[in-house]
């Protein structure tokens, strides 16, 4: 290149070539010069760069960026895909939108699309709350199992997942349990020990074990909750109020539980999905939820 | 110093001889395989492709005649890739790098672009010469037909490689109406242009600085493997010499350069063995068509061992000229060891491998059942007091029927099985339809558990015979293990 470094060139002995000086334990690297071909392909990807620039959104400038004659953006790009999906999807949701949930039963290629679509919603939208297999959590029902607070067919739940609990919704279901003990200051409606003996009733109703304390909560129960929770605790779905004589429990069926349950109420909140998503998706996340195993 | 090096462009010379005509039989023949092969038909019945070599990468199928593999199944491939890789070192160990010389695809290639270029322009000194002279217009015609030439066999070899993963016949005929998707289209041109830089103008460079296989091949070699080695005891010392005169205190070489013109990687084998040479022998068919010509016994370069050298050299042995002079049968000219501890290693797993990919091959089950414990929730408990489990089941019909299974469970006392799908599938009759995977979700209910924790449970699939379809096989089964929780 130059004849500058000229007196600092140091030629290795066997091959004859320069050296680049660098020395590693005794190793010494030779200087030889790149390929034709490799320096052809780097001026390559050189050209190739300018090309993108010109073409492509590349280079930050004060106020934004070069745009590129092609007018590429990741915006249009997802647009685009989008598009593509609604298109690819539409020749099914057709079919989808028209079929009612009993046909929907009956046609695998439909309930599978259903329960695909339905699974990647409710991932999305109810998992949050309810788990992502739907599984639950204390306070948040789980909808594998077959106690519904407001009916387990899929119409139900459809109906359950538009209008919400305790939502905006106009004909939201209205669930609440009244607070029967002493709270902020308002006198209780029940003593604690009125509480604490319907309380030993209510988690004797499985087996029904006959003692004092039971006698005594049967009255009290009888006299307050069978107005909501049926008699014997059978529940009741036009309300909302869970059955009390089964094995499931929202928040817990331990006798400190229930005890602090009568005492202080209780107000599960779901909101109205109604206006948050499209009607096909609440349809296919009820179709999910259904078909979860406790669906009836 | 230059800013960068030229590469030395190498005009191999024509040759003929035995080693010429093996070379040219083994590009016709694996050419020819590779052409023809994806045309091959290969009859499976209704509904599945019969085409004999199909990689169906959207049906997710590998079709190779008889033998049909799922995507779980590509651990076969895996196996293949064994018997290739042992395979090489295999054939290495005893010859030498025969699979450079004489199959590889880069090797193949390039020899027939470099017949193309010599059907063109001529022969090495004309080649030679069109390259220095000035552009003049039979220059330019003859350099644009030969890369003409080059690129439709690039387009020919990325036309064939397609074929191998679409129906030959369906592709063909819409490649002629260009109709073809991009990936197809992306295919053949990145095959045509590899295969026009590769054997057009990378060629030996790609054996010498680019492939890894060339340099761990050498790793194979021992004092008992073939190479191509240049007698020097015999040739040196090298001269020219006129006919008629005594070949006292003269080697048998006559320095005609002969063996370094015809080699595709353009080295001296008389400096002998290099990282370069390919083995591919044209240069032991130049030097016998010369001794040929000056009357002396072939073999000066040959395919020959380290360890036979040496005994020669060491006078145990000698080399076959004396001993078909002298007529004695003393010392065997050439002995190769085939059975080394190397070879026997390779041939034990070459074996090994192959009888175990048989294995797997005869005994492949048309029926597979895998089980996946459902893990959101682990355990469902029922109004009732009962515990259900869940679990993703999915039942794989390789058969090319449509079928019907039973689904059981064992282990697990007062278990009721069912199926949640659509329709009116039941655990009686789970229907799979021909060459395809079902998924079903089945839920397990026990009664109120008086023992908790993790139990065992497995479940049996037995094929239900429809008396119509009565297609003499005995039922099929399969089983999988799993676990309740509760």
């Amino acid at each position: 290149m130059s004849d500058a470094p000229e007196l600092h060139k140091d030629i290795d002995a066997p091959t004859g070539v320069e050296t680049t000086g660098h020395e590693w334990d005794g190793l010494k690297e030779l200087n030889n010069p790149a390929p034709r071909w490799w320096l052809i392909v780097w001026m390559l990807t050189i050209v190739w760069a300018i090309g993108y620039w010109v073409v492509y959104p590349s280079w930050p400038t004060l106020t934004g960026h070069t745009k590129g004659i092609a007018g590429w953006t990741q915006y249009d790009k997802l647009k685009h895909e989008q598009a593509e999906i609604t298109q690819r999807q539409s020749g099914w949701l057709g079919k989808f939108h028209k079929a009612s949930f009993a046909e929907i039963k009956q046609d695998p290629v439909l309930f599978e699309f259903a329960r695909a679509g339905g699974e990647v919603v409710f991932k999305e939208n109810c998992a949050a709350c309810h788990g992502a297999g739907g599984e639950g959590r204390r306070g948040y029902p789980n909808l594998n199992d077959d106690d519904w607070l407001f009916g387990g067919t899929a119409e139900d739940i459809y109906n359950t997942i538009n209008v919400g609990s305790h939502s905006t919704h106009p004909n939201t279901h209205a669930v609440a349990m009244p607070a029967f003990g002493a709270v902020m200051g308002r006198e209780g409606m029940l003593t604690p020990a009125q509480i604490d003996d319907v309380a030993t009733y209510v988690s004797y109703l499985r087996q029904l074990v006959a003692s004092e304390a039971f006698a005594r909560g049967q009255a009290v129960f009888q006299q307050n909750c069978v107005s909501c929770h049926g008699e014997g605790g059978i529940g009741n779905r036009q309300m909302g109020a869970p059955r009390l004589n089964d094995a499931i429990w929202l928040y817990g069926g331990d006798k400190a539980t229930l005890v602090q349950t009568i005492t202080k109420g209780r107000a599960g909140v779901m909101p109205s999905w109604q206006s948050r998503m499209s009607d096909d998706s609440r349809r296919q996340v009820a179709i999910y939820v259904h078909s979860l195993g406790g669906g009836e | 110093m230059s800013l960068f090096e030229t590469a030395r462009k190498i005009y191999p010379r024509r040759v003929k001889g035995t080693f010429r005509s093996l070379k040219w039989l083994s590009m016709i023949l694996l050419l020819g395989i590779y052409y023809a092969a994806p045309w091959l038909r290969w009859d499976r019945g209704p509904h599945v492709p019969d085409q004999a070599i199909l990689v169906d990468l959207v049906g997710q199928r590998g079709y190779f005649f008889g033998i049909e593999i799922w995507p779980q199944e590509v651990y076969l491939l895996v196996g293949v890739l064994i018997l290739a890789a042992i395979g090489l070192f295999f054939a290495t160990a005893l010859l030498g790098r025969v699979w450079c010389g004489y199959a590889c695809p880069q090797t193949v290639w390039t020899d027939l672009f470099v017949w193309v270029e010599r059907f063109v322009q001529g022969d090495r000194n004309a080649r030679r010469k069109l390259d220095e002279s000035a552009w003049t217009l039979e220059k330019l015609w003859k350099k644009t037909l030969t890369h003409l030439i080059w690129l439709l066999i690039g387009a020919v070899t990325g036309g064939a490689w397609v074929f191998y993963f679409n129906d030959a016949p369906t592709l063909f005929s819409d490649l002629w109406h260009l109709d073809v998707s991009w990936s197809v289209l992306g295919w053949i041109i990145a095959l045509t242009l590899s295969t026009y830089f590769m054997a057009g103008f990378a060629r030996e460079n790609v054996c010498t600085y680019m492939c890894p296989y060339a340099r761990f091949q050498s790793a194979m070699f021992d004092k008992d493997t073939l190479i191509i080695t240049y007698e020097a005891e015999r040739g040196e010392p090298r001269g020219k010499h006129k006919k008629g005169e005594s070949w006292d205190g003269k080697g048998h070489c006559i320095d005609c350069d002969s063996c370094v013109i015809v080699c595709p990687m353009g080295i001296d084998i008389r400096d002998g063995l290099q990282m370069q040479c390919i083995s591919c022998g044209l240069c032991i068919d130049a030097c016998n068509s010369v001794m040929d010509k000056i009357e002396l016994p072939r073999g000066l370069i040959r395919y020959d061992t380290e360890s036979n050298q040496r005994q020669r050299r060491e006078g145990y042995r000698t080399l076959d000229i004396a001993h078909r002079k002298s007529g004695k049968t003393v010392v065997p000219p050439q002995k190769m060891r085939w059975v080394r501890p190397r070879t026997v290693a390779y041939a034990l797993i070459l074996s090994t491998v192959g009888s175990l990919m048989l294995t797997a091959i005869v005994l492949r089950p048309m029926t597979e059942l895998t089980v996946n414990h459902a893990r959101a929730p682990q355990f469902v408990r029922l109004s009732d007091g009962s515990v259900r489990n869940n679990y993703q089941i999915k039942i794989l019909n390789k058969s090319h029927d449509d079928r019907a299974y039973r689904l059981n469970t064992q282990g697990l006392s007062q278990a009721r099985l069912e199926v949640l799908a659509a329709g009116d599938e039941t655990v009686e009759t789970l229907h799979v339809p021909a060459n395809s995977v079902a998924s079903f979700r089945v839920r397990v209910d026990t009664p109120e558990a008086t023992a908790h924790g993790r139990s065992d449970i497995r479940f049996l699939l037995s094929e239900t015979r429809n008396p119509a379809q009565n297609s003499g096989n005995t039922p099929e089964s399969a089983r999988h293990d799993s676990y309740f929780i509760r």
